[in-house]
């Protein structure tokens, strides 16, 4: 085990897999020459050289188109994006074309691409900037969404997601890169797309929670048992294919669920682990299942107005209570 | 100017109801005639009507508040209209209610899941207005108390408008499981099983009638005393009667006569012979009283208590239309449709427990009548008739008197009376 920051971790796994496999190879703004805008791929141009770190110009739908084609072709690229919010104009090329070619081909065309790079919110950067994806990717059949919330996953996780033959949508953090935490140097380290981690286990109500949301989602489990209520947080980890098993035998367990995304609420992560919840576990539910997401607005800039746009540790205790009926 | 709705007088016994339900919403325009609630009385479950035109500006109390004669239920008047002064005047009276409520009825802290509806939040009535009478219960509690039997109607919600949750069912389970073990979570203890003081009995609210049972019949008891006569009735003949006229009522689609049907008249006939048992104490007027017309009372169990509904006259009606009355009387009375005048104004009383086999019994007179009469159970008996031993039938009654109303010996005769028409049932066509 070492110890290392999310974004060393991240490039530990595209260095394992780029020296395991000679067709994985990271294509996209800044990667080679400025070792990334967020210095996650720092080294990899001198290391594997400029024919598998490309840099590219500011054309999100060309280089995920020539992604998906290499792909199509046997390859296995890594397409970083500077920023989430920038996949929408290479929304064709992610929602079209990646997610449908293997259906739309009877299966003669796989897609293992990996479109990684920073998503949701990270400060002051305004409307545009500070969009939330994993509701919006999720939808589409065909696209896998992963959202880490740690470097240890973040490595095991990446490295499932270059392995797989269908495109997976890897969400990192802007604000999280710094992030420290012990990961695995094992060469095979590999953690399976799908499954949830159950990050604290408790008896009164489950948390489920992701990325930046599952931190404020333990600091609030943390305040509860303060309060003496004893939450379960579950980190899903994988968006989809999302392990609904793991947190509806919490839900069994607990008969109290809250969700934490940063999406926007409408039609969004939090609401398809509402439903599918009400569908499986009705009966064990004590409580309507309570969400605690952005608020239904475009971010704002103001200071105060993102930091009240985002979900809070205050909020997410206080639909804990309301579901354990303590308030 | 707004308009006061309170609490009427709706029987002669009642000194508070329940409001049981809302009917209307603030806010919802009423015109006079209109029924905004329903109160539980004493006795029964009444409409209340209002008798003004206006818009229901305020309900006052929350259903499920007991509130005294003349306390403010609701507030009348135009849209928008100021009632702070008609509230203000009725300060003593608006909080009264929830005294009483807490003061006379035992109500058990939240959560524990007694017989009542959720505990009415003074702050929060707005949203029992919206009460649509629905039981309300999480997912969880609902199958919880399905698997335990638990019924959810007698459980107590302490969520949200009062929803039934987790941890009401899990009280009313504890309750109804005296010795822990049964959660697959515990280890059946070997040794002591510690039972917890409050797990041993269940608060059951009082209704208003069960506490207008134990005023009125406390009083009759502690002040009227009391003594008994017992007669054992030969009713061969006039269960034979009842047989006949059964059959024939039968063949014509007519109604079946029931043997109690056969005391009443009996009762009926001889309170005219006897006067003096036809009679109430009027102490304070320092007179006693004696009715001109004989109205027996029947009593009538029902859940949770007893009404005594009346058959009035029922010295000049028929075992046919007596039957009748009695048993629509008795349907009112277990559906709580009776209303004031079906059980005001009895002068004598009949209580039967011979269905539950009950040979003989005493009864407490039903104030303000001077005498109750507590029948038995038909019996086969052994009996010695011309100095040989034949199987007969027999009955006892027992005619319960206030003595300051009635002596022995004139008790004596009335129930004499009594049983020779029930003994010779054609003597009662005289």
């Amino acid at each position: 085990m070492a110890v290392l920051q999310l974004r060393e971790a991240i490039r530990a796994a595209m260095v394992e897999e780029m020296e395991r496999d000679a067709g994985v190879f990271l294509i996209g703004e800044e990667v080679a020459e400025y070792n990334g805008a967020y210095k996650v791929s720092e080294g990899m141009l001198d290391r594997f050289g400029a024919d598998r770190v490309l840099d590219t110009p500011i054309s999100e739908s060309g280089f995920s188109g020539l992604g998906v084609g290499a792909a199509m072709a046997g390859l296995r690229p890594i397409v970083e994006f500077m920023t989430f919010n920038f996949s929408f104009v290479a929304f064709d090329q992610l929602v079209n074309n990646a997610a449908k070619i293997r259906y739309m081909s009877g299966g003669q065309f796989s897609m293992p691409i990996v479109f990684r790079g920073p998503n949701g919110a990270a400060g002051q950067l305004a409307a545009t900037h500070n969009t939330a994806v994993e509701s919006l990717y999720s939808y589409f059949p065909g696209l896998k969404v992963v959202a880490p919330s740690n470097p240890d996953d973040a490595k095991g996780l990446l490295k499932s997601a270059i392995r797989d033959d269908d495109p997976v949508i890897f969400l990192e953090s802007e604000s999280m890169y710094g992030l420290k935490g012990e990961v695995s140097d094992a060469r095979d380290y590999m953690i399976p797309l799908g499954k949830a981690r159950i990050a604290r286990e408790g008896a009164d109500v489950t948390i489920v929670a992701h990325q930046k949301s599952y931190w404020r989602a333990m600091e609030a489990a943390d305040r509860l048992a303060e309060a003496g209520y004893d939450a379960e947080v579950v980190d899903p980890r994988t968006i989809r294919p999302l392990d609904i098993e793991t947190i509806a035998a919490s839900v069994k367990k607990t008969n109290r669920l809250v969700v934490v995304d940063e999406s926007n609420p409408f039609a969004s992560f939090s609401s398809e682990v509402a439903c599918q919840i009400q569908e499986r576990a009705f009966d064990w539910l004590d409580a309507p299942v309570m969400r605690v997401t952005a608020k239904d607005v475009p971010a704002p800039y103001a200071k105060n107005l993102i930091e009240y746009y985002m979900p809070r540790t205050e909020e997410i205790v206080a639909a804990a209570k309301q579901v354990l009926y303590a308030n | 100017m707004p308009i006061p709705v309170e609490m009427p007088k709706m029987s002669d016994t009642m000194e508070e109801g329940v409001l049981v339900a809302w009917l209307a919403e603030e806010g919802d325009a009423v015109s006079s005639g209109d029924i905004i609630a329903q109160v539980e009385t004493d006795k029964a479950t009444m409409d209340l009507e209002v008798y003004d035109d206006g818009v229901l500006l305020k309900k006052v109390i929350p259903a499920g508040a007991a509130v005294p004669i003349g306390g403010l239920i609701a507030v009348l008047g135009k849209a928008g209209e100021d009632i702070s002064v008609l509230l203000a005047g009725y300060d003593g009276a608006a909080g009264a209610p929830a005294e009483a409520s807490t003061s006379e009825a035992p109500v058990p802290p939240a959560g524990d899941g007694a017989v009542q509806p959720a505990a009415p939040d003074a702050e929060s009535d707005t949203t029992f207005a919206g009460d649509d009478g629905r039981l309300k219960s999480s997912p969880l509690a609902r199958r919880l108390a399905d698997e335990h039997g638990i019924v959810l109607q007698q459980v107590a919600g302490s969520g949200p408008e009062g929803r039934i949750v987790k941890r009401d069912v899990e009280a009313a389970i504890r309750r109804h499981t005296p010795a822990p073990g049964v959660s697959s979570g515990y280890r059946m203890p070997t040794t002591m099983i510690e039972m917890p003081a409050e797990d041993v009995s269940e608060a059951v609210r009082l209704s208003q009638m069960r506490k207008t049972i134990a005023r009125r019949l406390s009083e009759s008891k502690f002040t009227s005393p009391h003594f008994y006569l017992t007669v054992d009735v030969d009713v061969e003949r006039a269960v034979a009667a009842r047989a006949r006229i059964n059959k024939q009522a039968e063949a014509a689609g007519g109604v079946k006569i029931s043997f109690n049907d056969f005391v009443t008249k009996a009762c009926a006939l001889a309170l005219r012979v006897h006067p003096a048992v036809n009679a109430s104490w009027g102490e304070q007027e320092g007179v006693v009283l004696q009715h001109r017309h004989a109205h027996v009372a029947v009593a009538v169990a029902i859940d949770d208590g007893l009404v005594t509904p009346v058959i009035r006259h029922a010295d000049r009606k028929g075992l046919a239309q007596i039957a009748t009355e009695t048993r629509e009387l008795a349907k009112r009375a277990r559906d709580r449709a009776l209303q004031p005048e079906d059980w005001e104004g009895s002068t004598f009383t009949t209580s039967n427990l011979g269905m539950y086999g009950v040979e003989e019994f005493t009864a407490i007179i039903n104030p303000p009548n001077a005498c109750i009469l507590a029948v038995g159970a038909i019996r086969d008996e052994a009996v010695v008739k011309e100095g040989a031993v034949v199987p007969g039938k027999r009955m006892k009654l027992t005619l319960s008197s206030d003595h300051r109303v009635v002596d022995g010996a004139v008790a004596a005769a009335f129930i004499g009376t009594v049983r020779s028409h029930i003994e010779e049932p054609l003597s009662m066509l005289l």
